[in-house]
């Protein structure tokens, strides 16, 4: 697993930071990126391929909204340190939670739980505490204070345009 | 249990732009013609697919739509998410301040849980280190006047799971993916329990 920005091509560091955001809906959007970047469509592809097997990237597509498509809320749960392995397996398996973190806190794990409906999230909330036999604490979100700019790579910022 | 608030801005979807969000929510296939390729999955034509998306965009169900990095292989190695008990009728406004650092990528109100849990806004600062996160942290005290602001910092020490949301979990599986180990239906989960 690459540790730092530096371990990634100029290519890569482009592909990761110059299209986190307004990807513009193109047939073929692959073919774009290169034509912006100045290379093939297939170094694009391939490139991309290999940042997602190293984990770098983990999908080009959709982030959506916090509430417009579904509901959720972020869950914290204290739980003994012997049990902890065991209740985040647990939790990670179900469909509905897309991130789980183990944090240093009496609170020690936080996952974030979507689902389609109200109705479906309480479900889902109250199963979790079944099957793992801990309460939880949801925390939904009421207001965001944040916009949205992904994130900024500076060495890839700096390298300024890419040129093979 | 959520906010009930939020759900009045729910979107009606159709069983077709539910099939689409479930046919992208894990990324787009990197083939030539991605939309195509979705096309083919869901009996449709890829302008159908593109012109579905654009409506979905458009009714702002997409924050952003483009390549999700995953920071912390990036030399983001701590995220510290910081909460902060700060007094309702300042909330918005500190909310805002430390919404606007390049460090920080979320900064969300949720309620408090009292007596446990004080805190009603929550942020996610990142850095290379946890003394970098610290630093951040500390100049933005400074800057947006936290100085008498209860706070404290939950670093991360281990990622279980980290996802694109699924707002289709009472369908069918998609396709196996580098974690799909760690991944099962909430039938399937079902199977598993504590053993104290």
């Amino acid at each position: 697993m690459a540790n730092s920005i530096n371990d990634f091509s100029p290519l890569e560091q482009h592909l990761l930071n110059d299209f986190q955001r307004d990807m513009p809906l193109s047939a073929t959007p692959f073919a774009d990126m290169a034509r912006q970047l100045g290379v093939s469509e297939d170094d694009v592809m391939r490139s991309v391929k290999s940042l997602q097997e190293k984990g770098a990237i983990s999908r080009v597509g959709p982030v959506f909204r916090p509430n417009r498509i579904g509901v959720s809320t972020l869950a914290a749960m204290s739980v003994a340190a012997k049990d902890l392995e065991c209740v985040a397996r647990i939790v990670s398996a179900f469909a509905e939670v897309n991130h789980n973190y183990e944090r240093e806190h009496e609170y020690n794990l936080w996952f974030v739980v979507t689902a389609s409906s109200e109705e479906h999230l309480d479900y889902v909330l109250h199963e979790i505490e079944q099957h793992t036999e801990y309460p939880l604490m949801s925390l939904p979100m009421l207001d965001d204070y944040f916009i949205d700019l992904g994130f900024t790579l500076k060495h890839a910022a700096e390298t300024g345009s890419y040129n093979r | 249990m959520a906010n009930a608030e939020a759900d009045k801005n729910i979107l009606q979807l159709t069983e077709n732009d539910r099939a689409l969000i479930k046919a992208i929510e894990h990324g787009l296939p990197v083939v030539s013609h991605p939309y195509a390729e979705i096309a083919k999955q869901l009996q449709s034509t890829e302008q159908e697919v593109m012109a579905r998306l654009q409506r979905l965009m458009d009714a702002g169900a997409i924050k952003r739509y483009g390549v999700v990095v995953r920071h912390k292989e990036l030399g983001y190695k701590a995220n510290g998410m910081v909460v902060w008990n700060i007094p309702d009728d300042k909330v918005a406004e500190l909310g805002m301040c430390i919404g606007k650092y390049s460090c920080v990528t979320l900064s969300y109100r949720r309620p408090r849980r009292l007596p446990q849990w004080p805190y009603n806004l929550f942020t996610m600062v990142h850095g290379s280190s946890r003394e970098g996160v610290r630093e951040k942290v500390d100049e933005i005290i400074s800057n947006c006047k936290l100085q008498d602001i209860e706070h404290t910092i939950l670093f991360s020490t281990r990622r279980f799971k980290q996802r694109g949301a699924s707002y289709t979990q009472r369908d069918p599986e998609p396709v196996a993916q580098p974690q799909a180990g760690q991944r099962k239906s909430g039938r399937q989960a079902a199977n598993l329990r504590l053993v104290k």
